[in-house]
C-alpha cells in the first residue's frame, strides 16, 4: 500500500510509532491525504501561519508546513510551537500564535458545522460516504447544528489548482538545474546540459507538471490559463467566505478512497489528481484544514474526515477536531511499528 | 534636432527609445542582506537568496524601494502606491534561481519627463514611460579558460532601476543627452553612482527609422550597450542599417542585436527560433508592494534641488547664460563648487573662472573637483582681488597658475611676487611718457588717425609696468594724451 503523498514518510513514521510527531507541508493536501491514509492526524494551517523559509518550495502561494501527530492535542502542542511570524518568508503573518491546546475545551455545543452538497463527487465510495455521514452524526450528538451549505464554484477547484500549482513549481524547480545546486549530467553545452541534467534529476510526475506549469505561463495561453485560474480562485474563497456567514466549520470527507496499492492509479495522472478533489479547494482558499482518522474501510485501511476552518481559527479548527476523535475512537494500529 | 538621414530614395527619421538599467545605490541587495561592494573577491557577497539555495526566500529591501521612489520623484514621475514584483523566467548560468525578480505588470513608478540640454543652450522634453525594480544577474566569465566559463554571483540580486524612455528620442546626440541627463540627476539624489565602466548603468538601444511624419517602423533593439558613446555609435549603425535594407525593398525583423564594436556593426543575439518566452508571473514569494502617501511625501521633502531647478536659478538669480548654467548644473560637486566660489562675489565673473582656468587645469591635471589644488575659498580669494582692483584679469592668470602650483592663496602669491596693480596715475604718466617720447614716428600716426595703433601704446605700457598696470587707467591716460 502506498502512505499517501507528500508528506507519506512522515504520515508512515508517526503511525508506526516511530516519531512522536512530525512535520510535513501541504500544498494541495500532502499532509491530510496521508495523514487519513495512515491514520493519524495533520493539520494544515492558514496560509501565512506558519514560515515556509527552509521550505523547499513546490507552489509557493500555497504551500504550508503543517504537524502530523498521533492525536489531536500532539497536533495542538506542536503547531503552537511551528506557528508565528517570521521576517525571512514575506507571505507569513505577524499575529500573536494562541494557546491552542487552551482552545480545546472539547465542547462544541452551539457550533455550527457545514457540509457541501457539491463535495458528493462521484468517484467516491460509499464507504467514504457512509463515513462522511457516521461524522455529521458524531457532530449533531456533540450538540453541534448542522447546516448544509452550498461552495458553487467546488468543481473547478480541481482544474485551477492544477493550472496554478504546476505553473508555480515550473519556476520553482528552475534553480535546479545542475549549475549551481544539486545533480548534474555533463552536456556539449549549456543547453544541453539543462536538458540531460534535468531529464535524468527529475520523475515523470515532476516533468509532467513542470511542462503544465511552462505551458500554463507561456505567451498567448496565459490569460486563458493562468490568469482564468486565479480568477476561479478568488471565487472559491469568495465561495468559503460567504460560506463562513452561516457556519464555523466544514466536514467534508479527505479523500475518496482509501490508501490504494503501490501499483494501482499511480499510472493514471489525472485519477491521482481526482484523489485531491476535497483538500484543494481549502488550499486555494488559504484555509486552516485538518484530517482525523475517523475509520476504516471495508478492507481495513484507515479513513480520515476533513475539517475546514475559518482563516486564523485552527484553535476552533482543533477543538472540533478533538470532539471527532473522540467521537470516532479511532484505535487501529499498523502491524508494522515501532516497538512492537 | 531629428537628424535626418538622407538616403537614395529619400529622408528618413530616427526614433529611438532607451532602457536603461540603473543600479540603484543601497549597500544591501534588493531581496538579500549580501553586500552591494562593487570589486570585492568574486563570489563574496552571496548569501542563500542569492544563490538560490532550496528553502530561501526574498524579503524586499526598504532602501532600494525609497531609491526608485527618489528617482521617479527627480523626474516629476507618477509614483505607483500599488506594485507588483513578477518572475521572469529564463535559464542561464549566471542566474541561479532561474528567474529575475521584476516588475512587467505594475512598476513602481509611472510616467514622467527628462529634459535634454542641447546645444546652444536648447532643451527639449523626454517622456519617461515607467521605471521598475528588478535583480540583476549574475557574471559570466568566459575569458579565462579556453573551455570552461566561471560564474560570479556577486552582482546577482543587486538592485536595478530599468528606466524606460518613450520613444521620443531622434538622434543619437539627444540619446546621448538623454543618458547624461539621467545620470545627472540620479547623481543627485544619490540614487544610482552612474559609473558606466563599473557596469552601473548599461542601455537597452531600441532604433527604427521611418519617413518623417509617417508610422513608426520596426524596432530593433540591441542589447547592453555601456558607454554613451557605444550608444550613439549603435544609433548611428542601426539606423543606416535599417535605411539599407528598407530602400533595398527589405523588411526590418523585430529582432535583439549586439553591438559588436570592433567591426562597428551590430549582429542578430540571437534567432527567432531562439527567443525567450519569459513566462512572467506575480512572484507567489513577495506581496504587491503598498505605499503610502505619506511615505512618498517624506522622501519627496528631502529631496535636494535638482539641475533643472538649479539651472533656472543660476540663470534668473545669478544672471548667467544658459550655456553656462547648464554646464554647471551638470554635476552636483561642480555645482555646489561654483555656488562656494560665487557667493558674495559677482556671479558671471565666477562662472567665467571656473569653466575657464579653472576646469581647464582640473582637466590638464587629470584631477577630479575633490582633490584640486585650488580650493572654492581660494578661487574665490583671486576673484575678490581682481574685483577690488588690486590685480588685473591677466595677472590673475599668472596668479592662478602659481595657486595651482603651490596650492598658497591669490594674497600670498601677490604679495610675495609684487604683481600688485599699479592704478597711481602720476606712476602710469611716467612711463606713458617715456613710451610717447621714444616713439615719435607711432604718436604722430595716432595723431594722424590711425587709431588702431593705440592699442600698441596699451600694450608698451602694459609691458613696461611688468602688467602691473591698471588697464583703465592706462586707457584712459593714453587717449587724454595721444587724443
Amino acid at each position: 500500500m502506498v502512505p499517501g503523498g507528500s508528506s507519506g514518510g512522515s504520515a508512515a513514521s508517526v503511525a508506526a510509532n516511530s516519531v512522536l510527531g512530525a512535520t510535513g507541508t501541504d500544498t494541495g493536501g500532502s499532509i491530510r491525504q496521508p495523514a487519513a491514509f495512515c491514520g493519524i492526524t495533520g493539520i494544515k494551517p492558514t496560509y501565512g501561519r506558519c514560515s515556509r523559509w527552509g521550505v523547499v518550495a513546490f507552489a509557493s502561494s500555497l504551500d504550508q508546513a503543517g504537524p502530523m501527530t498521533r492525536s489531536v492535542r500532539d497536533c495542538a502542542i506542536m503547531l503552537e510551537a511551528m506557528a508565528g511570524y517570521d521576517k525571512k518568508d514575506s507571505t507569513s503573518i505577524n499575529r500573536p500564535v494562541p494557546s491552542y491546546q487552551n482552545e480545546m475545551t472539547g465542547s462544541i455545543k452551539g457550533k455550527r458545522i457545514g457540509v457541501p452538497k457539491e463535495y458528493r463527487v462521484d468517484g467516491t465510495s460509499d464507504e467514504i460516504i457512509k463515513l462522511w455521514e457516521q461524522g455529521i452524526e458524531w457532530m449533531r450528538d456533540a450538540g453541534a447544528e448542522i447546516v448544509d451549505i452550498s461552495l458553487p464554484h467546488t468543481k473547478y477547484a480541481l482544474p485551477a489548482y492544477y493550472i496554478v500549482a504546476p505553473a508555480e513549481a515550473s519556476s520553482n524547480l528552475a534553480r535546479y538545474d545542475g549549475i549551481r545546486y544539486g545533480h548534474r549530467v555533463e552536456g556539449e553545452d549549456l543547453n544541453d546540459l539543462y536538458c540531460k541534467t534535468r531529464a535524468d534529476g527529475f520523475g515523470d510526475e515532476v516533468q509532467r507538471r513542470i511542462m503544465i506549469g511552462a505551458y500554463v505561463l507561456s505567451a498567448g495561453f496565459y490569460d486563458a490559463y493562468y490568469n482564468k485560474a486565479r480568477q476561479v480562485r478568488t471565487l472559491i474563497a469568495n465561495d468559503f467566505k460567504a460560506a463562513f456567514g452561516q457556519v464555523d466549520a466544514i466536514l467534508t470527507p479527505t479523500a475518496p478512497t482509501p490508501a490504494f496499492g503501490d501499483n494501482e492509479i499511480q499510472d493514471d495522472p489525472i485519477a491521482m489528481y481526482l484523489n485531491d478533489v476535497f483538500t484543494v479547494p481549502a488550499s486555494l482558499a488559504g484555509l486552516p484544514a485538518m484530517s482525523v482518522p475517523a475509520g476504516l474501510s471495508n478492507d481495513g485501511l484507515p479513513l480520515g474526515l476533513h475539517l475546514i476552518g475559518q482563516p486564523f481559527e485552527e484553535g476552533e479548527l482543533l477543538n472540533i477536531g478533538g470532539v471527532m476523535e473522540k467521537a470516532a475512537a479511532f484505535s487501529a494500529k499498523p502491524q508494522l511499528r515501532a516497538g512492537a | 534636432m531629428a537628424k535626418v538621414i538622407k538616403g537614395r530614395t529619400g529622408d528618413w527619421e530616427m526614433v529611438i527609445g532607451l532602457e536603461v538599467h540603473a543600479q540603484v545605490i543601497s549597500n544591501s541587495k534588493l531581496f538579500s542582506g549580501a553586500s552591494t561592494n562593487f570589486g570585492s573577491e568574486p563570489n563574496h557577497n552571496v548569501s542563500l537568496v542569492d544563490a538560490a539555495m532550496p528553502g530561501m526566500l526574498p524579503v524586499l529591501n526598504e532602501e532600494c524601494v525609497k531609491q526608485a521612489v527618489r528617482t521617479g520623484l527627480g523626474i516629476k514621475a507618477a509614483i505607483n502606491l500599488y506594485s507588483v514584483f513578477d518572475r521572469k523566467n529564463y535559464f542561464y548560468a549566471d542566474l541561479p534561481q532561474g528567474y529575475q525578480i521584476s516588475q512587467l505588470y505594475h512598476p513602481i513608478v509611472g510616467e514622467g519627463t527628462v529634459i535634454l540640454d542641447l546645444e546652444g543652450g536648447e532643451t527639449r522634453e523626454v517622456g519617461v514611460e515607467r521605471i521598475h525594480l528588478e535583480q540583476d544577474a549574475g557574471k559570466s566569465i568566459h575569458d579565462q579558460d579556453p573551455t570552461r566559463s566561471f560564474i560570479d554571483l556577486n552582482r546577482t540580486g543587486v538592485a536595478l532601476m530599468e528606466i524606460v524612455s518613450k520613444p521620443d528620442l531622434r538622434s543619437p546626440e539627444e540619446a546621448g543627452a538623454y543618458v547624461r541627463k539621467l545620470r545627472s540627476i540620479m547623481r543627485y539624489l544619490g540614487t544610482c553612482d552612474g559609473n558606466m565602466d563599473e557596469g552601473s548603468m548599461r542601455a537597452d538601444v531600441n532604433v527604427s527609422v521611418r519617413r518623417p511624419g509617417e508610422e513608426f517602423g520596426t524596432r530593433t533593439e540591441t542589447k547592453n550597450v555601456n558607454s554613451i558613446r557605444f550608444i550613439m555609435q549603435t544609433i548611428e549603425i542601426e539606423a543606416k542599417r535599417q535605411v539599407e535594407i528598407l530602400e533595398n525593398g527589405g523588411t526590418i525583423d523585430q529582432e535583439t542585436r549586439q553591438l559588436d564594436v570592433a567591426n562597428n556593426t551590430t549582429h542578430p543575439l540571437r534567432s527567432k527560433e531562439e527567443a525567450h518566452d519569459y513566462r512572467y508571473f506575480p512572484c507567489p514569494d513577495l506581496l504587491p508592494l503598498t505605499l503610502e502617501q505619506s511615505f512618498v511625501d517624506e522622501l519627496a521633502k528631502d529631496l535636494p534641488e535638482l539641475p533643472d531647478p538649479k539651472k533656472e536659478r543660476f540663470i534668473s538669480e545669478l544672471g548667467l547664460s544658459a550655456y553656462d548654467a547648464g554646464v554647471l548644473v551638470a554635476e552636483r560637486e561642480t555645482a555646489n563648487f561654483f555656488e562656494a566660489v560665487a557667493k558674495g562675489r559677482d556671479a558671471k565673473l565666477a562662472a567665467n573662472w571656473v569653466m575657464g582656468d579653472f576646469f581647464g587645469a582640473l582637466n590638464k591635471s587629470g584631477k577630479d573637483l575633490a582633490d584640486s589644488p585650488v580650493s572654492a575659498e581660494g578661487l574665490g580669494g583671486l576673484i575678490d582681488l581682481i574685483s577690488d582692483g588690486t590685480i588685473s584679469g591677466r595677472i590673475a592668470k599668472e596668479v592662478f597658475e602659481a595657486m595651482w602650483e603651490s596650492g598658497k592663496s591669490a594674497g600670498d602669491i601677490v604679495e610675495e611676487k609684487g604683481l600688485k596693480q599699479i592704478s597711481d596715475t602720476g606712476a602710469i604718466e611716467a612711463i606713458i611718457d617715456e613710451i610717447i617720447a621714444n616713439n615719435p614716428s607711432q604718436v604722430e600716426q595716432v595723431r594722424g588717425g590711425n587709431e588702431k595703433l593705440i592699442g600698441w601704446f596699451v600694450g608698451q605700457t602694459m609691458k613696461a609696468s611688468g602688467g602691473k598696470a591698471n588697464p583703465g587707467v592706462v586707457n584712459q591716460i593714453l587717449k587724454a594724451k595721444l587724443g
